[in-house]
């Protein structure tokens, strides 16, 4: 179903939907998974526990021990799928082993925030 | 992507685990890049070092890795959360100095050259022309792709970090093909080193991994290394090129309209209770210049600089140091302005800064108010 597996695993859960690129290290907190960014559509939100969907990771590279921090604090997402992933994305979540995937535009543009999802 | 049988022996653990970790990431991104194999890169720089952005678990598995992990290629690092020399006088708390030594140490037990800076390319003599590197700190992989033609892809933490571990990277995207999809234009007449950093933080947003400019002729170090920044900090573009004539197939401007918008976006203040210079660094020669131009001024409030601890040194030695202290600078060393520590609601609600990707992090990581203008404008309006 799933165009490409990045980072491996099986997940059912209700998706979080973003359609703007998130720069890990300045828009969500580490501690609790809460988006702080004030211009993100998802600000007041928790990416914790849920199948979170945006379109692709941006800006700093240090975004992947946010990531890896995320899943120490045990408030990562469940799993992450994009549709372009970048090295920030995909090194975090290798190595935080949280299921990366990337999905194709009709895939993406057909799962609806609040969606109950599986992958993998 | 394809590995050779001792890469996958490494996968499979037969190296032990710190090369395991590192060929895991390698082959997430990897797979993620669509890489067909890796090959070898001749420097890594790694970011991930200020306590203050990787906190715990940061420092935990940094401490764990380097048990067991030595970095194969010369190495260098990031800024810090502070300077050493003048810790005290910012009042960090003991758990703070305690847990950045402790990643201070991990680097340094891997075999990093402690260079502490985002600036490595102001620093060290670049590679020759055309050589695979790994660079994490964004402003650097593209100062490095776009200024010293280097091939770095714009690195994560995690992947400098395999490639310093392993010596590899990924051979794909900009590393393979660096074309630019997308031209922008300056519009902006008479463009400073903001201007710049505006147009990198707009191109970055709508860009893909490399970026043609029209319409400038030629950077200047401020200018030059405010764009790197700014391009770093919106979007996934790891490289610029200068170019009128682009055959990119979607052609974008940037005028005064559109130059209004990001600063819309990123000032939140009219002004700053303190000033902070670097992001990146400052290099020597922009601590020269600052010094000329603050010749016979001085600043009414506060004034941080950033700069790295090697450059401070040749600063101090040739006296510019000494000329842009007794203009009331403060000069640090080994940290820097973005995710700093050192300035905190505690002590200011705004902040005036040049640095589009200063303002970016102060606003969302420090929650301080910013404001963006121009280096000519904050010593007319902040010093006398």
């Amino acid at each position: 179903m799933t165009e490409k597996t990045i980072v491996k695993g099986n997940v059912t859960g209700k998706v979080l939907k973003s359609n703007q690129p998130i720069n890990f290290l300045g828009a969500i907190d580490k501690k609790t998974g809460s988006v702080t960014d004030q211009k993100h559509d998802l600000v007041g939100k928790s990416i914790k526990d849920c199948i979170l969907l945006f379109p692709h990771g941006v800006g700093s590279s240090v975004g992947a021990y946010t990531i890896y921090s995320l899943k120490s604090n045990n408030a990562a997402p469940l799993a992450m799928a994009c549709q372009k992933v970048d090295l920030t994305v995909a090194s975090g979540c290798a190595l935080a082993n949280i299921p990366l995937f990337i999905l194709s535009s009709s895939e993406y543009d057909s799962i609806k925030d609040g969606d109950e999802i599986s992958l993998g | 992507m394809e590995l050779t049988k001792e890469e996958e022996k490494s996968l499979n653990g037969e190296h032990g685990e710190a090369l395991q970790t590192a060929y895991r990431i390698l082959s997430a991104t990897g797979e993620a890049t669509n890489a067909e194999k890796l090959v070898p890169i001749h420097w890594a720089h790694v970011s991930g070092v200020n306590y203050n952005t990787i906190g715990d678990a940061g420092e935990e598995f940094l401490a764990n890795l380097s048990k067991k992990a030595k970095f194969k290629v010369r190495t260098t690092v990031n800024p810090m959360g502070y300077d050493k020399d003048s810790v005290k006088k910012f009042g960090l708390d003991e758990n703070f100095v305690q847990k950045q030594e402790s990643i201070k140490k991990s680097y340094e037990k891997m075999g990093v050259t402690p260079s502490f800076s985002c600036i490595p390319y102001e620093i060290y003599d670049m590679p020759q022309e055309g050589t695979q590197v790994s660079l994490a700190e964004s402003n650097a992989a593209i100062y490095a792709n776009s200024v010293g033609n280097l091939k770095t892809n714009k690195e994560s933490a995690f992947s400098a970090l395999a490639s310093a571990i392993t010596g590899k990277s990924p051979y794909s995207d900009l590393r393979k093909d660096d074309s630019p999809t997308m031209s922008v234009s300056m519009k902006v007449s008479e463009p400073n080193e903001l201007t710049f950093g505006l147009l990198g933080y707009f191109a970055g947003k709508i860009a893909d991994k490399s970026v043609a400019i029209s319409g400038v002729k030629n950077l200047d170090k401020r200018c030059n290394k405010s764009l790197c920044a700014s391009l770093g900090t919106s979007g996934t573009c790891g490289k610029f090129v200068l170019d009128d004539n682009s055959d990119a197939s979607e052609k974008v401007d940037f005028d005064e309209k559109e130059m209004q918008k990001v600063y819309d976006e990123l000032n939140t203040a009219e002004s700053g209770d303190l000033v902070t210079l670097g992001s990146p660094q400052l290099g020597l020669e922009e601590m020269t210049d600052l010094a000329a131009m603050l010749k016979g001024r001085s600043f009414k409030k506060r004034c941080l600089i950033f700069c790295p601890r090697a450059i401070q040194e040749q600063a101090r030695h040739l006296g510019y140091a000494g000329q842009l202290e007794s203009a009331g600078c403060e000069l640090l060393s080994d940290c820097c302005t973005c995710l700093t520590p050192l300035v905190t609601k505690k002590d200011a609600d705004s902040v005036t800064t040049n640095s589009v990707k200063g303002a970016y992090y102060l606003k969302n990581s420090n929650g301080l108010d910013v404001n963006l203008k121009p280096l000519s404008e904050i010593v007319r309006d902040d010093t006398s």
